[in-house]
């Protein structure tokens, strides 16, 4: 972001790089760095294990689950089966559960991305009156919990007739998801050199090509984390959906939530539901991934 | 390529403040105006102000034979130079250039023939398919030019354009900006804190102090004839040497104390300068540029042209000899002179002293040493005077049109 402004030129950092480190001081510094590799190894594997044990569960029969946990897989490697998969496609209701998954994220992610940048840019960038207290009471929306509107939208939504389906949910997510947006792209919108603007006007930009043309490009970083972001809690949500999808309309979550039982669960049905659930976000993540870490240094490091 | 008039303008700000006061310029078609004065004087805004990225309080500005007091930036049809350069980070050097022309919705073929051409012309064109982060200094600065000379604008606006730049490129790219400007012809204003910008790029240059327009003038007719303590001291590197001096007729000519020495003022000069008589017997600010001093022991010094002093510092930089030394003559106070000093980074001038610091630009063949005694010729001819207290230029007849009274700035 500061290429336009700031010169590359800068003699490199005192230290950085210097070629004539001490043996002792080059072993430390081994030994430091092998300390971390081993911490994050550590926590990989600790992350890991429970993944592969849901994945694994998932690849045994319900018979096998439950007389034995899912490592015994590594004694007897023939216990892996599909079946659980292929009943999961067979059963109508989880599917359709899927696919209401993905009507429900992918529309409140793009309303919330681009409502939240064009917000975002207005709050930045333009003068209007009452600007700064208009953002003042977004930030303020920040704080309030979810949990205090359901009642009052559920009866709204009720009034207006959309209660239980999937433009509900959505807009219940584009709702609770926008202060953030907003929050999160006007700041980072705002440091965008003003320079820059001022020059794609004296170049003949309107106020959407600006827009379009600078702000939404620099800001591309943002944007893409803020939109792995949201997608990630409207996929995982739950609460949400509990109150506002009825039975025909429900995501995943809920579905796999219908799965449990009192006194043991469908453990075939849900490790292989709870997997496929898990494995889109994944993806995501690991797409854009270096969107995300972008993101979340954006500001920090320039 | 249009003409440029400001008439009146002023920028007052919500809070009260006043950035610009009632500028009057007149910007020839083709012209290279300068805008100079120390930071805070207002520069910027008026520069802002006709490029339509500030809004203007008052006045009326008008480009080519159009008024466009409310006309958005993007239909005034003049290119800016950002400080910053304000390149686009995420476009390559081709499409930085030729953005303006591409939201123009100018012909493809058509901006990639221009793009080139002005590449050409600052000799980017290996460097077009470069982003500006790979591009140094001076490369980036080019780039910001050729944005601008791409358009075929009205005028060009140039805000403290090499003020990023390193010393040596600094004058290669001054030298870079006059040939093109020259080349293109396009009206010129520029924005600038360096007076040595000001003085070899400006057709004419514009003196702002505090938001009031100070002086117009050619270059060289600012640096001979300022209209006021201001001017005489903000141009000129070293810069004039103003102390309080006392005039008395001496027969035809007169007699000028500064402290216990004195100097004789020729009739010449008080023949061309008849309001100095008013003068006689007060106090008066005397100027003296550096250059207008000598080392006495080089030639004749005749009586009343030689000062005396003991050398405290002498800078050799081979061509000259900057030359350090005290009078025994107070130094001149005025709102001017502590504008002055506040600008040069110096302390408030302190009112009671009795001495001041004089720097003479002496020939290399001077041998005066620190600490040893100086006798100084001084060009009793090329001498300036100041009102004491309005601090206005004492020459010919009245004074001259673009003159501000000092209570105006309060």
């Amino acid at each position: 972001m500061s290429t336009a402004v700031k010169d590359t030129e800068a003699p490199p950092a005192p230290g950085a790089g210097t070629p004539h480190r001490s043996v002792a001081s080059r072993i430390v510094g081994r030994i430091g760095s092998g300390a971390v590799q081993v911490v994050l190894l550590l926590i990989g594997v600790f992350w890991l294990v429970p993944t592969l044990g849901l994945f694994v569960s998932s690849l045994r029969s319900p018979q096998d689950n439950s007389a034995s946990g899912w490592w015994a897989v590594l004694t007897e490697p023939s216990q892996i089966t599909l079946e659980n998969y292929a009943n999961l496609l067979d059963n109508a209701g989880f599917v359709s559960s899927f696919f209401n998954t993905v009507l429900i994220t992918v529309p409140a992610t793009l309303l919330i991305v681009v409502i939240g940048s064009l917000a975002a840019y207005a709050f930045a960038w333009m003068e209007f009156p009452g600007r700064d207290w208009l953002f003042l009471l977004v930030v303020g929306l920040l704080v309030v919990p979810l949990q205090v509107a359901l009642v009052p939208i559920a009866q709204l939504y009720g009034g207006v007739g959309i209660y239980g389906s999937i433009l509900g949910v959505v807009l219940f997510h584009v709702g609770y998801g926008l202060p953030f947006a907003i929050f999160l792209l006007r700041n980072f919108f705002a440091a965008i050199p003003r320079d820059l603007l001022e020059a794609a006007r004296m170049d003949g930009g309107k106020e959407f090509t600006i827009f379009r043309r600078v702000i939404l490009p620099l800001g591309g970083p943002a944007i893409a984390s803020l939109a792995i972001f949201q997608f990630l809690w409207v996929w995982n949500d739950l609460l949400v959906a509990m109150v506002f999808a009825d039975a025909a309309n429900q995501p995943m979550t809920k579905a796999l939530q219908s799965e449990m039982r009192q006194f043991g669960a469908n453990i075939d049905v849900i490790s292989a539901g709870a997997f496929l659930s898990m494995l889109v976000p994944l993806i995501v993540f690991f797409a854009f991934q270096r969107y995300f870490v972008q993101g979340m240094m954006g500001g920090a490091v320039k | 390529m249009a003409k440029v008039r400001l008439a009146g303008v002023g920028k007052t700000y919500p809070d009260g403040t006043s950035a610009v006061n009632s500028l009057d310029l007149d910007i020839a078609d083709g012209e290279f105006l300068v805008l100079v004065g120390p930071s805070g004087c207002g520069k910027t805004t008026a520069l802002r102000m006709v490029a339509g990225l500030e809004e203007i309080s008052s006045g009326t500005l008008t480009i080519g034979d159009r008024v466009v007091n409310r006309t958005p930036a993007r239909d005034r049809d003049v290119a800016m130079v950002f400080q910053s350069y304000a390149l686009y980070p995420h476009l390559s050097v081709r499409d930085n250039i030729g953005f303006g022309l591409q939201l123009r919705k100018v012909a493809k073929s058509e901006i990639n023939k221009r793009v080139e051409e002005a590449a050409r012309t600052l000799g980017l064109s290996e460097h077009l398919d470069r982003k500006p982060r790979n591009l140094s200094g001076g490369q980036r600065q080019r780039v910001a030019m050729g944005r601008a000379i791409v358009r075929s604008p009205q005028a060009f606006l140039m805000d403290e354009p090499l003020s990023n730049l390193d010393a040596k490129l600094r004058v290669q790219m001054r030298a870079e900006i006059s040939r093109i400007q020259r080349d293109l012809g396009v009206t010129t204003i520029y924005v600038t804190h360096d007076q040595v910008e000001a003085m070899t790029l400006g057709d004419r240059v514009a003196v702002m102090k505090k938001g009031v327009l100070q002086q117009v003038a050619a270059p060289q007719e600012l640096y001979d004839r300022p209209v006021n303590l201001f001017v005489a001291g903000f141009i000129g590197s070293p810069a004039m040497n103003l102390l309080q001096g006392r005039l008395a007729a001496d027969g035809d000519g007169a007699r000028l104390t500064l402290g216990d020495q004195y100097l004789s003022v020729p009739a010449s000069l008080l023949a061309e300068r008849p309001r100095l008589r008013e003068y006689v017997n007060r106090d008066i600010a005397v100027g003296i540029r550096p250059e207008d001093m000598e080392d006495a022991e080089l030639g004749d010094g005749a009586e009343g042209t030689v000062l005396t002093s003991t050398t405290e510092l002498v800078e050799a930089l081979g061509s000259e000899l900057l030359v350090h030394f005290t009078l025994g003559a107070p130094p001149v106070v005025t709102e001017d002179t502590k504008e002055l000093a506040r600008d040069a980074g110096a302390d408030n001038l302190d009112e009671g002293k009795r001495s001041s610091g004089v720097i003479a630009r002496f020939s290399p063949r001077s041998r005066t040493t620190i600490g040893a005694d100086v006798r100084v010729r001084v060009d009793t001819g090329r001498l300036y005077f100041f009102d004491p207290v309005s601090g206005a230029g004492i020459w010919e007849g009245p004074a001259p049109a673009h003159q501000q009274k000092e209570e105006t700035h309060a």
